[in-house]
């Protein structure tokens, strides 16, 4: 049973009395996997990864359950106790802000280390060379090592992503969780986040579980597509049946959202140097038109 | 009636831009609430004896008495200046105390970090030491520890622990979350999180209002001086009740200048952290 990486049973999430963004999702994810989350903003993306990571409770029914490597991190809407030990070993990466800016790169990435080693010796901020030679090492595999010693307030977006693998490397992290990790960035940022992720699911068989709202990079990188559509799994298979056609059907207007971002990875494409921010998801483009971003508006929750 | 306000208000039929129409209701309370104000001003003035008359008939009392402030009488400078230091090292091991008690009280009075039943308790246990003045505690001290700098010390440290536990709790309830929640997903202990995630964003802002809480504690350790709690309040206190104008008028001086300058300072110093 404890072969899969991550398997999310049954599991729902109610906002309020009618918001549910998750119904009764399941799904499980195996050692060394790959996977792309996709689906519109407000979808429940986000809060899938955050239950993975145990860093929120889902409703409190019985059935409800995430696991991880066979490991309960929640069920029945508890958090775990020895939940903390398990997010040791689950890397989390959100879509912006991983970085405490006022720390210099360096400490941001050997932070990394603070589920393995002795309480005290963290606590007091004591990192061993051979911890810190690691998060060189780290820093160094996302091509981020001159840095070391900046300030992470005086990264690029793309840069400060780079660096948040690099510390999920340094805490030696069995799963990734990447929440909306590109959706800030420029394509070529993008690409190269994009590229370290794959590369450490690669070499190290780290198990990648990062939600996009771009297809694209979906079918580029990713072998297998889990979609949500309102707190639902609308589909989970292979990314190449993600054509335009397939997901007019899955998403109907909320497709525009999906794949115009197609475009943007294409060459030529002049990105606009504002950061992206996902539309509000009742804000629909007319298919057909030309890809304008709308009028965009932060929703109030947006501590992703 | 609600169709007629609308017919009335609506600019396309008149054409012409239209004042919001006066609301009753609203300006009687507007009214009313300037009366309360006259009224609360009206009983205080009774209460506090006001009698601005006094300044012009008694003017040629007050007169001579500022005259016998001068010249002002420097003749032992060496005693003033001695007793200043005191005072401001009173100021500092008074602050030294609060900032290293007021961080740990600081953090747990804040809703982001600590349950109800933890802040909840601390709060008004801070709220308890703010509400009384540094005098008080002065005073109390000074019977409790005897004359001298010590009770001084104590009294600015419980009054301003209460104050910095306050400012420091409002900027950890500031800060952004989302660092914080990247540092606990690496499987990091609360107390890691408050250290590595919650103090490197507030450190800037703790400094400069421990700096702050420096300054205007170099203000009230001249003043506990006057209940006998060390420094050159103590001085003071000695010359005013012996009618020595001159060397209280010099007393005075040179606390004016050390202050404006440790103010000057340390408001660079605040500057170089925010
Ligand atoms: N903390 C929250 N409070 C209230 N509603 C929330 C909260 N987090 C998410 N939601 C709601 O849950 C739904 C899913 O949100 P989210 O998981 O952020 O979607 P996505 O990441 O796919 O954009 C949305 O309708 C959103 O408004
Ligand atoms: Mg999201």
């Amino acid at each position: 049973m404890s072969e899969h990486a991550i398997a999310v049973d049954h599991l729902s999430k109610s906002f309020g009395r009618n918001t549910k963004a998750l119904d009764d999702v399941s799904i499980t994810v195996d050692s060394g996997e790959m996977v792309a989350l996709i689906g519109a903003s407000g979808s429940g993306k986000s809060t899938l990864i955050r239950h993975i990571a145990g860093l929120v409770a889902s409703d409190r029914e019985t059935c409800c359950k995430v696991q991880v490597f066979g490991e309960t991190v929640q069920s029945g809407g508890r958090i775990s106790g020895d939940a903390r030990q398990l997010r040791s070993r689950i890397g989390v990466i959100f879509q912006q802000f991983n970085l405490v800016n006022r720390l210099g790169l360096l400490t941001n990435v050997v932070i990394g280390v603070l589920g393995r080693i002795p309480t005290w010796r963290g606590t007091l901020g004591l990192f061993t060379k051979s911890e810190k030679r690691l998060a060189m090492e780290a820093l160094a595999r996302v091509g981020m090592d001159q840095y070391a010693g900046q300030r992470a307030s005086t990264l690029s977006g793309g840069q400060q992503q780079r660096a948040a693998i690099a510390r999920a490397l340094v805490q030696q992290a069995e799963v990734l969780l990447a929440d909306e990790p590109i959706a800030s960035l420029d394509p070529e940022s993008a690409r190269r986040v994009m590229d370290a992720l794959a590369e450490i699911n690669r070499e190290d068989g780290i198990t990648v579980v990062v939600s996009l709202h771009q297809v694209a990079y979906a079918k580029k990188y990713c072998p297998r597509t889990i979609a949500l559509r309102d707190g639902k799994v609308v589909f989970d298979g292979p990314s190449e049946r993600l054509n335009t056609e397939f997901l007019r059907e899955l998403y109907g207007a909320d497709s525009e959202e999906l794949i115009m971002d197609e475009t943007m990875s294409k060459p030529g494409y002049q990105p606009d140097s504002e950061p992206k921010v996902s539309p509000e998801p009742t804000i629909r483009i007319p298919a057909h038109t030309p890809a304008i971003p709308a009028k965009q508006t932060v929703p109030a929750y947006a501590a992703e | 009636m609600a169709d007629m306000t609308h017919s009335r208000l609506n600019p396309s039929q008149t054409g012409e831009a239209q004042l919001p129409e006066r609301d009753v209701r609203k300006s009687t309370v507007t009214y009313l609430m300037w009366g309360v104000v006259a009224l609360i001003l009206m009983w205080a003035w009774e209460g506090a004896e006001m009698r601005p008359m006094a300044l012009i008939t008694d003017a040629a009392n007050m007169r001579e008495y500022a005259a016998g402030f001068f010249p002002p009488d420097f003749h032992f400078w060496d005693l003033f200046l001695e007793e200043m230091l005191v005072t401001i090292q009173i100021a500092i091991w008074g602050t030294v105390l609060a900032v290293i008690l007021g961080i740990p009280f600081g953090i747990l009075s804040s809703e982001n970090v600590a349950p109800l039943w933890v802040y909840w308790p601390i709060r008004r246990l801070m709220d308890a030491t703010r509400a009384i003045n540094e005098l008080v505690f002065a005073m109390l001290f000074v019977v409790a520890v005897g004359l001298g700098p010590f009770a001084g010390v104590m009294a600015l440290f419980i009054h301003t622990t209460g104050v910095l536990a306050k400012l420091f709790s409002e900027a950890v309830e500031a800060i952004d979350p989302r660092p914080v929640e990247g540092i606990r997903a690496t499987g990091a202990t609360r107390i890691q999180e408050v250290i590595f995630g919650i103090i490197p964003q507030v450190m800037p802002l703790w400094i400069s209002y421990s700096l702050y809480r420096f300054e205007s504690n170099v203000r009230s350790a001249t003043v506990v001086g006057l209940v006998g709690a060390g420094g050159i309040g103590v001085l003071l206190w000695e010359y005013i009740r012996g009618f020595y104008y001159g060397e209280t008028a010099a007393v005075m001086i040179v606390i004016i200048v050390t202050v404006s300058l440790l103010d000057i300072l340390s408001q660079r110093l605040r500057k170089m952290f925010v």
